[in-house]
C-alpha cells in the first residue's frame, strides 16, 4: 500500500501502482511502446479521482480530516507568515506543546497566531499529546490572546484536535474551567478574531480556541460535539458504528455552513489538503486575509458585538410563544 | 408485597448511585445501605438522614426547595426542540424527546424563571437530569442565554443549578455552540455588574461544566456530586488505570481550587442569599 492512502482510496492506489509499473517497463523495453496505454490509464485515474472525491461521505471526510500527513498549524505558519516567534507557557503550570502560538507577520502586518499542533512521528506525537491539550494549553492560548488584545494585534486560531485530553491531571488542574474561561474571555476580546478549522474540530477542546468573529472550515475538516467513535459507543453501544454516527451528527464543513455555525468553507486540493500544502495554505491565507480586512473596519466595541451576534443566533428550535 | 421496594439495576456500571428516590414507605440508601423511612428523606430535603447522601431531584422539586413559596414564575416555557439534524440512532431523537416529556412532564431539560429568595429577586435556572440526562442542545442553550439576558434586563442576579451529562449529541455541533453562546452571555452579565451563582449538583459533566457552570462568580457544589469535564469511564479507557477514590467529586474539586464551597442542600438557600446580599451591598 502506497504511503498516505486511506482505506477507501485503495482502488486509486492500485491503479497508480499499475501506471508506474507500466512507466518503468516503457523506459526499459525499447520494442513495445506503452505510452498510449499509460495515457489511457492516466485519464481513467483522473476520472476515478474526480468521481471518488466529489462524492465523499461524512466518514470518508473524517478520515481525510485526520490524515497523518495533513498540514498542521506550524506548516501554515511557515508558508503564510514571516518571523514567527513562538511564545511558551501559561505562567501557572507549564508549557503545553499540543498548542503553539506566537507573534508573526502576515501580509506585512503583525498578528497573533495560535493553533493546535499534532506530531508527525511517534516521538513528536507523544510530546504533543496527539493534539489533545491539558488546561495549561488553553491557559497559554488565552494568555497570548490577552497579550494580542493589549497591543491591538488581530488573532488567528487554527483548530485541529481530537479534543481536550481526558486524564486525571487534566481534571485536577481544571480542564472544564480552562475551556469555559476561554469561551467567556474570547467572547469579550476587542480585537478581530478569525478561526480556521483545519482538521478535527473536536468538541470543547476545539471550541476553546474558536469563539471568533469568523469561523471558517477547510473543505474536508470536521466540527463535532463528540467524536464519531464516542457517539457510536454511547448511542449505538459500539464504536463499530462510527460511520453511522458521523453521518447522523452532520459534522462536515458543508453541514456546519448549512447550520449557521461557520461563515465560509475553504477549498482544498482534490483529494485533500495533505496532497498540496502550498495550495492549501494559500487558499487559507487568502480567505483569512479577506475576513481580517473586513473586520479591521470595526471598532473594538463593534468587534465584541459582532462576535456576540454571531453566537447568539446559533441554535435551531421552535418558540411557540414567539418573541 | 414487600416492605422494601427493590431498586432497579443501576443504569451505568461506573455510576451505581441511585438516580431517584423510589416510592414506598421505606428506602434503602444507596450510599450507606441503611433502611430509612421515606417521609424522613422527604423532610430532610431528599438527603439521607443517616449519611447525608444527596439524592438526585427533579427541577420542580429543586425549585420548591429553594423559592420563597409560590414565587417562581416560569418564562420561556414554550421553546421546543426541532430535531434539526433529523437524528436517529437505535431510536429517533424525536421519540427520545417525546418519551422524556412524558416521563418528566417538562418540555426540556431546563426550567427558567424568576422568583424571590428571602425576598430577594433573582432569575433561577434549574436543570432536570431526568430529561435526557439534563443534556444541553439548542433549546437549553437558548433558555439559559435568555435567562441571563432577563437578569440583565431586570438588573438582578442569576442562579443556575446544574445537573447535566453535557452537550446533547443528537444536535451535533449546534449543541457544542451553546457552550459559547451561554458563556458569551455571561460576559455581558459581568459587564452589567450582576452576580452569577453557579450550583453544581450530581452529576455535572462535559459541555455544561466546560461552559457556564464553571463560570460562576461563586461556584457552589452539593456534597459528593460528580463534577468534571470528561466522564470517569472515558478517562479510565484513555489512561487505562483505575481512578482514585473520590476523584471528580465535589470535595476533590474544592481541594483543587475549582469550586468555592461544598454546601449541603439544607444550607444552600441560606448560602445563596448571603452571597447575593453581600454582592448587592455596593
Ligand atoms: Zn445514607
Amino acid at each position: 500500500m502506497v504511503e498516505g492512502y486511506l482505506e477507501f482510496e485503495k482502488p486509486l492506489a492500485e491503479l497508480e501502482r499499475r501506471i508506474s509499473e507500466l512507466r518503468q517497463m516503457n523506459a526499459v523495453e525499447n520494442g513495445v511502446n506503452l505510452s498510449d496505454d499509460i495515457q489511457r490509464l492516466e485519464k481513467k485515474l483522473a476520472r476515478m479521482r474526480r468521481d471518488l472525491y466529489s462524492g465523499l461521505n461524512r466518514w470518508q471526510r473524517t478520515q481525510i480530516a485526520r490524515h497523518p500527513l495533513r498540514p498542521y498549524t506550524l506548516d501554515y505558519i511557515q508558508i503564510l507568515m514571516k518571523d514567527f516567534i513562538e511564545l511558551h507557557g501559561d505562567r501557572c503550570f507549564g508549557d503545553d506543546r499540543s498548542i503553539v502560538g506566537g507573534t508573526a507577520w502576515f501580509h506585512e502586518k503583525p498578528i497573533m497566531v495560535i493553533g493546535h499542533q499534532k506530531g508527525r512521528n511517534t516521538k513528536e506525537k507523544v510530546s504533543r499529546n496527539f493534539g489533545m491539550p491539558h488546561p495549561e494549553g488553553y491557559r497559554k492560548a488565552l494568555r497570548l490572546m490577552k497579550l494580542a488584545e493589549r497591543f491591538h494585534l488581530p488573532i488567528l486560531t487554527l483548530v485541529d484536535t481530537p479534543g481536550a485530553f481526558p486524564g486525571i491531571e487534566a481534571e485536577e488542574r481544571g480542564q472544564a474551567e480552562a475551556i469555559a474561561r476561554n469561551l467567556i474571555e474570547m467572547s469579550d476580546l476587542t480585537v478581530p478574531v478569525v478561526t480556521v478549522i483545519t482538521g478535527e474540530g473536536g468538541s470543547g477542546g476545539a471550541l476553546a480556541l474558536a469563539v471568533a468573529n469568523r469561523v471558517l472550515m477547510l473543505e474536508n475538516s470536521i466540527y463535532s460535539v463528540i467524536s464519531p467513535e464516542g457517539c457510536a459507543a454511547i448511542l449505538w453501544k459500539s464504536q463499530d458504528y462510527a460511520k453511522d454516527a458521523a453521518e447522523a451528527m452532520k459534522l462536515t464543513a458543508r453541514d456546519s455552513l448549512d447550520n449557521g455555525i461557520v461563515e465560509e468553507v475553504i477549498k482544498e486540493p482534490l483529494g485533500g489538503a495533505h496532497l498540496d500544502y502550498q495550495e492549501t495554505a494559500l487558499n487559507v491565507g487568502e480567505v483569512v486575509w479577506k475576513h481580517l480586512e473586513e473586520l479591521s473596519a470595526l471598532t473594538p466595541e463593534e468587534l465584541v458585538e459582532d462576535r456576540w451576534a454571531k453566537f447568539r443566533r446559533i441554535g435551531i428550535f421552535r418558540d411557540e410563544a414567539g418573541r | 408485597m414487600s416492605w422494601f421496594r427493590k431498586r432497579s439495576a443501576p443504569p451505568e456500571k461506573s455510576d451505581s448511585r441511585k438516580v431517584v428516590v423510589p416510592e414506598g414507605l421505606w428506602i434503602k440508601c444507596d450510599n450507606c445501605g441503611e433502611i430509612v423511612y421515606s417521609k424522613e428523606i422527604e423532610r430532610n430535603l431528599k438527603t439521607c438522614p443517616k449519611c447525608d447522601y444527596h439524592f438526585r431531584i427533579s427541577a420542580k422539586e429543586r425549585i420548591r426547595l429553594l423559592e420563597d413559596p409560590g414565587t417562581f414564575e416560569e418564562f420561556d416555557a414554550r421553546i421546543l426542540s426541532e430535531d434539526p439534524l433529523n437524528f436517529r440512532d437505535s431510536q429517533k431523537y424525536r421519540d427520545r424527546i417525546k418519551n422524556a416529556v412524558k416521563k418528566t412532564g417538562l418540555n426540556e431539560a431546563v426550567l427558567s424563571g424568576t422568583c424571590t429568595l428571602d425576598g430577594l429577586k433573582i432569575v433561577l435556572v434549574v436543570f432536570d437530569f431526568f430529561f435526557l440526562g439534563g443534556s444541553m442542545a439548542s433549546v437549553v442553550g437558548e433558555k439559559v442565554t435568555r435567562a441571563v439576558e432577563r437578569a440583565i434586563q431586570e438588573k438582578c442576579g442569576i442562579v443556575v443549578i446544574s445537573s447535566s451529562g453535557g452537550a446533547r449529541m443528537q444536535e451535533g455541533a449546534l449543541s457544542l455552540m451553546q457552550m459559547a453562546k451561554t458563556s458569551a452571555a455571561l460576559a455581558r452579565l459581568r459587564r452589567a455588574g450582576l452576580p452569577f451563582i453557579s450550583v453544581l449538583t450530581d452529576p455535572t459533566t462535559g459541555g455544561v461544566t466546560a461552559s457556564f457552570a464553571m463560570l460562576g462568580d461563586v461556584n457552589l457544589a452539593e456534597p459528593k456530586a460528580l463534577i468534571g469535564f470528561a466522564g470517569p469511564r472515558v478517562i479510565e479507557q484513555t489512561i487505562r488505570q483505575e481512578l482514585p477514590e473520590g476523584f471528580q467529586r465535589s470535595e476533590f474539586l474544592l481541594e483543587h481550587g475549582m469550586i468555592d464551597k461544598v454546601v449541603s442542600r439544607k444550607e444552600l438557600k441560606k448560602t445563596i442569599v448571603a452571597l447575593l446580599k453581600a454582592f448587592k451591598n455596593q
